[in-house]
């Protein structure tokens, strides 16, 4: 007997909670990845981050009820349908603010800040004027309820795979897009040195408008797949807010790398750590242990080695 | 349900005066100006309150933007249907009610500002108000300096009691002793596992619950777990859960991490419909977002639910239903924000004054027949005497009642042994 759980039953925990880490480490990875890269490539901390993947998720609600009324044979698939239509939406709105809003900021990074909050604000109000103050539920299709089991004790969660496997494969798109693509070489010029990559012929403002619009996004995305888990609400993006900026400032701006490895050590302390105390206290323990590497690493794990 | 007497919208009062002046002719007696008359404004407004021989002003005091806009847009929407139904009968003492809506904007600073400007500024008489406890205290120095009444509608920790406000909604004793007792001798529960949002209401709560099960129903408590306001990832604790296997899971887990962890709990394979779980947080409104799928079968400790069917909650439902929209829910705390106005009415007649000192003093004993919960009365400490009811969720977000208490229950704000 240890912690007084038995062998058999400790095996178990450590399966369980294995799992249970993962799958906060994909959500993780997914609510960072769309402000890692806005963030990494034009400096600019997107404060409406989660207003973006709200978006999403209230293209989701808007979706599930569309297929209900009018297309109910296909509602089995109709998730598909909302991530893409979270996707272009969110994706839209992240062009349209990069151009009104944020272009006018670029030589003024604490103004973005300020900018992007205000933002923030405006569309909370938004949303709870046009959907209304109160929660949502976005009614999922069965096939993704419940959970899979494996054995009396050992249980996988459905949602939780899908959430690991959306996560696996946007981080794989996102990878090929930066580092195989054209557009990805660009960026990537950029956020080593602009000035220079403005002078060899690279349209740093158009590169700018596109990772803006594709880091919204992917938010969108990930307030989408966040329906299963979570809440819709005007202000539920000031939930995730917190843990994706974590993510990103513990993973090193600038580099995916970082981030995902940044994602990978909070999410399983956070897991493991919550299985032996109190959440509140595992939180506070978590963010001492983040406070304690960013003193010995004020750069964060992964830094791009940059000649100034 | 038997004992109730019919529905009565009337006040005492108003009966009163019909059985006392049969000489009076019927017409002059019902309009509103003539009974404004019999109360004339100097005489029922002596410190210099909103009242004219018409009108009287009433503040609402809610966030309708903000995070706490998600729950207290119900609030809001229900104390403006008691004071349309009260003009509708001819107002109170004679004048219609008129009403000055501040927004509290989820931000308790705000509150108390707003607050201070409804009494100060619009000297209204009575206001609606608060849904937080936060909010609560963040006004109440400003209603006691300024001598105001506030009418508060949420459930809550207690350890609180002021001339200046009426507590409409339970504090934490009425809402879960029953609850425990019942869940022992009906589910035969031995073991509990407290789960709780990390601020003071679901702390307080879990203490009194916690020394009610192990020194009152000498039964075991196998955890005890605070969760962040907004935590979204519950998986860790289910996890724990499965293995200590409690018979009851009881939780006060609050706002949006609400929907993720019952979400969570159905995705890890937990069917509440096997798995006893006594919720005193999740009211009809909060189900609305969680979805009902995901919480069907879910014990919740309340006063009041949407589907109870005695004569005054059949006349509600739909009344509330009519002014706000077919698809609106009305949850517990909805329910005891609308007694708000009605009790304020009521206390108005039996006072026959405005005046705040007398309408502190003549609160207590006013009794309210028409509230949708049933019979209630204010106690002296200015809480109300209510009963507790057992619900079971069901898949389409409302609860069937399983339970409710034979008599009304004590409130008591400050209980022994529970500290």
């Amino acid at each position: 007997m240890i912690f007084g759980y038995s062998i058999g039953d400790l095996g178990s925990i450590l399966v369980m909670q294995g799992f249970a880490g993962l799958i906060l480490f994909s959500v993780f990875v997914l609510m960072a990845l769309g402000l890692a890269i806005i963030f990494g490539q034009m400096g600019v901390i997107n404060m409406a981050h989660g207003e973006f993947m709200i978006l999403g998720a209230y293209m989701t609600f808007l979706c599930s009820h569309l297929f209900q009324t009018y297309l109910p044979g296909l509602f089995g698939i109709y998730f598909f349908v909302a991530m893409m239509v979270a996707f272009l939406v969110s994706g839209a709105l992240g062009l349209a603010t990069e151009w009104l809003l944020i272009r006018h900021l670029y030589a003024r990074p604490l103004d973005t800040l300020l900018a992007t909050w205000g933002l923030s604000l405006i569309m909370q109000q938004a949303f709870r004027s046009i959907f209304g103050a109160r929660e949502v539920g976005v009614e999922l299709p069965p096939w993704m309820m419940g959970s899979l089991n494996v054995s009396d004790t050992i249980e996988v969660q459905i949602n939780g795979l899908f959430v690991m496997g959306l996560t696996l494969m946007i981080t794989a798109v996102v990878a090929l897009l930066m580092f195989r693509s054209r557009w990805g070489l660009q960026v990537r010029a950029v956020v080593t040195n602009r000035v220079m990559s403005s002078a060899v012929g690279i349209d740093t403002r158009r590169i700018d408008r596109l990772t803006f619009g594709l880091g919204c996004g992917i938010a969108g995305v990930a307030g989408s797949a966040f329906t299963m888990i979570g809440s819709t609400s005007p202000s539920a993006g000031q939930l995730y807010i917190v843990d994706t900026f974590l993510v990103v400032v513990f993973g090193g701006a600038q580099s995916l790398l970082g981030t995902i490895a940044s994602a990978l050590t909070i999410s399983q302390s956070q897991s493991t750590l919550e299985f032996f105390m109190s959440g509140s206290n595992a939180k506070v323990l978590t963010l001492l242990i983040v406070i304690g590497m960013l003193m010995l690493r004020p750069q964060g794990l992964f830094v791009l080695k940059v000649r100034k | 349900m038997s004992q109730k007497p019919p529905i009565d919208l009337q006040s005492p009062f108003r009966r009163k005066l019909l059985v006392g002046s049969a000489a009076l002719s019927a017409t002059a007696l019902l309009s509103p100006h003539a009974l404004a008359q019999q109360f004339p404004t100097a005489k029922v407004n002596t410190t210099g309150l909103a009242v004219t021989n018409s009108e009287v002003t009433v503040g609402i005091l809610h966030s309708v933007t903000g995070t706490m806009a998600i729950s207290e847009t119900g609030s809001v929407e229900a104390e403006k249907l008691a004071i349309e139904q009260i003009n509708a009968q001819g107002g109170v003492l004679g004048r219609k009610i008129k009403f000055i809506q501040e927004d509290g904007a989820s931000d308790w600073p705000t509150f108390a500002e707003k607050a201070k400007k409804l009494l100060v500024n619009d000297k209204c008489a009575s206001v609606m108000g608060c849904w937080t406890s936060a909010s609560r205290k963040a006004v109440l120095p400003v209603f006691e300096q300024y001598n105001g009444m506030l009418y508060y509608p949420t459930f809550y920790e207690g350890l609180e009691q002021s001339k200046n406000v009426i507590y409409t909604g339970q504090e934490a004793t009425q809402q879960i002793i029953a609850g425990l007792d019942w869940v022992e001798k009906e589910k035969g529960a031995k073991t509990f596992y407290l789960l709780g949002s990390d601020y003071i209401w679901p702390r307080t709560s879990n203490k009194i619950a916690r020394k009610h099960i192990e020194n009152k129903l000498k039964l075991k408590v196998v955890g005890e777990e605070y969760f962040p306001l907004g935590h979204t990832q519950f998986n860790s604790v289910i996890n724990k859960m499965k293995l200590v296997k409690p018979d009851v899971i009881y939780a006060i887990i609050v706002g949006g991490s609400n929907v993720a962890f019952y979400k969570q709990l159905k995705a890890a394979g937990i069917d509440l419909t096997k798995q006893t779980l006594m919720t005193i947080s999740v009211t009809e409104d909060e189900i609305d977002g969680i979805g009902g799928e995901n919480i069907v079968g879910a014990y919740a400790c309340m006063k009041y639910f949407q589907s109870l069917g005695n004569p005054n909650n059949k006349a509600f439902v739909p009344a509330f239903k009519k002014m706000w929209g077919e698809k609106t829910v009305i949850g517990d705390v909805t329910q005891a924000a609308y007694l708000g106005p009605w009790l304020w009415k009521l206390t108005a007649e039996k006072a026959g004054s405005f005046d705040i000192d007398k309408i502190a003093a003549a609160s207590p004993g006013v009794e309210f027949k028409g509230a949708p919960e049933g019979y209630v009365r204010i106690h002296e400490n200015h809480h109300l005497w209510s009963k507790t009811r057992v619900g079971r969720a069901r898949p389409d977000g409302q609860y069937d009642v399983v339970y409710e208490t034979k008599d009304l229950m004590e409130p008591d704000p400050f209980p022994k042994g529970y500290q």
